[in-house]
């Protein structure tokens, strides 16, 4: 299996919608379930940030990738869900059931947690902070997660400065007991 | 001269005191040591990088990855410092001093953990020398950020007080970039970089980057051996060999979550450790909760804008940490566990997003439809960090074959041995304050509040403490009220392990007062040693020596 395989890419896609989700690519998008309106993980890079080499995660992810899939087969059984063959088993299921799966697998206890946690992190942090490409470039192209958030954009040196910082006024009494040096007693 | 430890083949390098860290606890040590006259060697297992090197950038590589350390244990993951400066160039610059009653906290030992010789009052000259150095600011209302602001807003609605942290940052030097977690460009944030460090570089202290220590070995007459491994400067999973240095005091200041491995993996050679190295290490008590701020709320109920045509508030991205605090309840007539302080925070995306919880359909959730719901009103977020009082029941496992964890990928990520099971009494504290949060946060609609998961990679703590601690009592703490190693002589630990609980706020001025306090009595012990050398050079305030120039790899 290997990033040329569609079930391979189908199914991290599917995983990371599942963590951010997206709406489909296209009609026929199988992987994205479509449940929200604008980009999720998938548009903010969740595969390219899985292969990158600084993780250290795309070794196992062929592994991660027969493990959910055969997840999804038993938990198709288990719940007498009929999956359409046509695409890998965690594709198949509609999004309320691989939420479902998934809040399973990362759940305290599971023997795999840890695998399926660090996938979950990478799907969300392709989406919330890019680490994939410089913070000015993604914002310049306007990543769909920096946006999605509102990350405010820096100064024309690409450094972040906000001569506007504070409501300059007293908004509280300190604490009584507070000593000379500024700190509690 | 060559010893059995370094296999006898060749001659092994020599120093007098070797210190192992340079965040607050190695530092302080290398500073009073070299000055003293003492040839001072210190490892560092992170990068040497100065204030141009620091960037607005979430890449991976750039400087947020290359200078932290996130390791995911057993119940409990710590976050910490990976660079020459250590803890002082990622931390947050809050720098208040730990209440009165925190000396006087029995915890799990059903009595008082601190050496009788410690209390408050005999902590303070310590305090006043270190907040000297820094130095200590105290921010007035008009540096308040917008979030600090809002914070002690609400607070002061909800009938409480709130206070202008005390910190280590020149306000006028600071943009509220709020990067400050990736080092402070701007040398804006005082760190061990500006101060203490050149004071022992210019006193001859020698720092070696990228060299972490795996392993310490005693010679026959008595001096130890260090034993480290050079780490690729880019792929922290890559070693290129290694070396040893014989010392005749050993400092251990490598961070909480280190320091106690390192023992570990000594112990064959060494001998028996004592019982309390890799035990009551305490996460601070720390937990967060994510706030999703009302922006007409908080102009209606608390009066407060951005001006004409501005939103309310809109500003998580503004600002510079945690700058108000709520202190209310460090009120030690409160029993035990039910003592904390509040302090508004600003958490960088990824690390601080990931654990963030929404109201889900079924619950508070951290992933799905409502969690990206909530990413997308990221700008009104609002974190605020608790520290609260744990029951220092985390446990270190067997040390890892190298470092403190199993290195995932290429910087930052790792897993290690600590494993922490709560207490009730950690529970208890932890729901207090969530409730305190949620009193003062959703009072009137001013925001919505849930905690941060800790199903995911456990409780989360940014400073980790007291895995190696000081006492009284041998059987429950490693180090003696100097900070020697029971049944090691010349082996001091100066780091946040040698605090013996949680602070209930920051511990970087508690954890450097510590080490200062310490110096007399390391210098002494090196003089018995056969060291030349004295106690008492002047404090290295900030100008006062040369800046540095790093080291690269």
């Amino acid at each position: 299996m290997d990033s040329e395989d569609p079930v391979y890419t189908l199914t991290l896609e599917a995983y990371a919608d599942t963590i951010v989700p997206g709406e489909k690519r296209s009609p026929d998008d199988r992987a994205i379930a479509g449940v929200v309106e604008g980009p999720g993980s998938v548009q903010a890079g969740a595969l390219e940030l899985m292969h990158h080499s600084a993780p250290g995660i795309a070794v196992g992810l062929p592994t991660l990738v027969a493990m959910l899939n055969q997840h999804a087969t038993n938990y198709a059984e288990e719940h007498g869900i009929a999956l359409d063959d046509t695409v890998p088993p965690f594709v198949a299921l509609d999004y309320d059931h691989r939420y479902a799966l998934v809040g399973r697998l990362t759940a305290l206890g599971h023997p795999e947690q840890a695998g399926w946690v660090m996938l979950a992190l990478f799907s969300n942090m392709a989406f919330d902070s890019a680490p994939h490409k410089s913070t000015l470039d993604a914002l310049e192209e306007g990543h769909p997660g920096l946006i999605t958030l509102g990350f405010k954009k820096p100064d024309t040196d690409g450094i972040w400065r906000f001569k506007e910082y504070g409501y300059h006024q007293e908004l509280a009494k300190t604490h009584p007991d507070t000593t000379e040096s500024g700190s509690p007693a | 001269m060559t010893t059995a430890a370094n296999g006898g083949s060749a001659a092994i390098e020599k120093t007098d005191v070797l210190v192992v860290g340079s965040g607050f606890g190695g530092s302080i040590a290398a500073y009073h040591l070299a000055a003293g006259g003492a040839k001072v060697t210190v490892l560092e297992r992170g990068p040497w990088l100065e204030g141009k090197d620091f960037d607005h950038d979430y890449l991976l590589g750039s400087s947020y990855t290359k200078i932290f350390d996130f390791v995911s244990g057993d119940g409990m993951s710590v976050l910490g410092g990976n660079c020459v400066g250590g803890g002082s160039v990622v931390y947050f610059a809050a720098l208040p001093r730990a209440p009165w009653f925190v000396f006087e906290r029995q915890g799990s030992i059903g009595r008082r953990m601190w050496p009788s010789s410690i209390n408050r009052q005999t902590l303070d000259p310590w305090y006043d020398r270190v907040s000297q150095v820094f130095p200590v600011e105290q921010q007035t209302w008009d540096d308040v950020t917008y979030a600090g602001g809002l914070w002690a807003a609400a607070c002061n609605h909800a009938g409480r007080t709130a206070n202008p942290v005390p910190v280590g940052i020149d306000t006028a030097k600071c943009t509220n970039c709020n990067w400050m977690m990736s080092g402070c460009r701007f040398d804006a944030k005082q760190s061990m970089l500006l101060n203490y460090l050149p004071g022992a570089v210019a006193h001859g202290a020698e720092i070696r980057p990228l060299h972490e220590v795996q392993r310490i070995s005693r010679t026959d007459d008595g001096n130890y051996v260090v034993h480290y491994l050079h780490i690729d400067e880019d792929d922290y999973r890559i070693t290129h060999g290694g070396g040893a240095i014989e010392a005749k005091i050993v400092v251990l200041a490598a961070g909480a979550g280190a320091t106690p491995c390192i023992l570990q993996r000594s112990e064959p050679e060494l001998g028996t450790m004592p019982h309390a190295v890799g035990r009551y290490f305490s996460g601070n008590g720390e937990r967060l909760n994510t706030a999703i701020i009302n922006d007409d709320r908080v102009r209606e109920v608390l009066g407060i804008d951005r001006g004409p045509g501005n939103p309310a508030y809109d500003a998580y991205q503004i600002g510079r940490g945690p700058v108000v605090a709520s202190w209310d309840k460090l009120d030690g007539s409160l029993p035990e566990y039910s003592r904390f302080s509040l302090e508004q925070l600003y958490f960088p995306v990824g690390l601080g997003t990931f654990l963030a919880q929404a109201h889900g359909p079924d619950g508070p959730t951290w992933y799905g439809p409502a969690k990206r719901e909530l990413l997308s009103k990221w700008s009104s977020w609002m974190t605020i960090f608790q520290m609260t009082e744990d029951d220092n029941e985390g446990v270190f496992g067997p040390p890892p074959p190298t470092g403190n964890s199993h290195r995932i990928s290429q910087q930052m990520l790792g897993t290690g041995p600590l494993k922490y099971d709560p207490t009730p009494n950690t529970l208890r504290g932890w729901a207090e304050a969530d409730a305190e949060v949620r009193d003062i946060l959703e009072r009137d609609g001013l925001a919505t509040v849930l905690p941060w998961t800790n199903d995911l990679v456990g409780a989360y703590t940014v400073h980790p403490l007291s895995s190696c601690r000081i006492g009284d009592d041998p059987a429950t703490s490693a180090l003696d009220d100097r900070h020697e190693l029971r049944g090691h002589p010349g082996i001091f630990v100066t780091d946040g392990s040698a605090v013996p609980c949680g602070l209930t706020v920051n511990p970087a001025l508690t954890i450097s007062a510590l080490a200062e306090r310490a110096m007399p009595g390391i210098v002494a012990t090196a003089r018995e040693r056969g060291v030349d050398v004295s106690y008492g050079a002047p404090l290295p305030t900030k100008g006062a020596f040369p800046a540095l120039s790093p080291v690269r790899a």
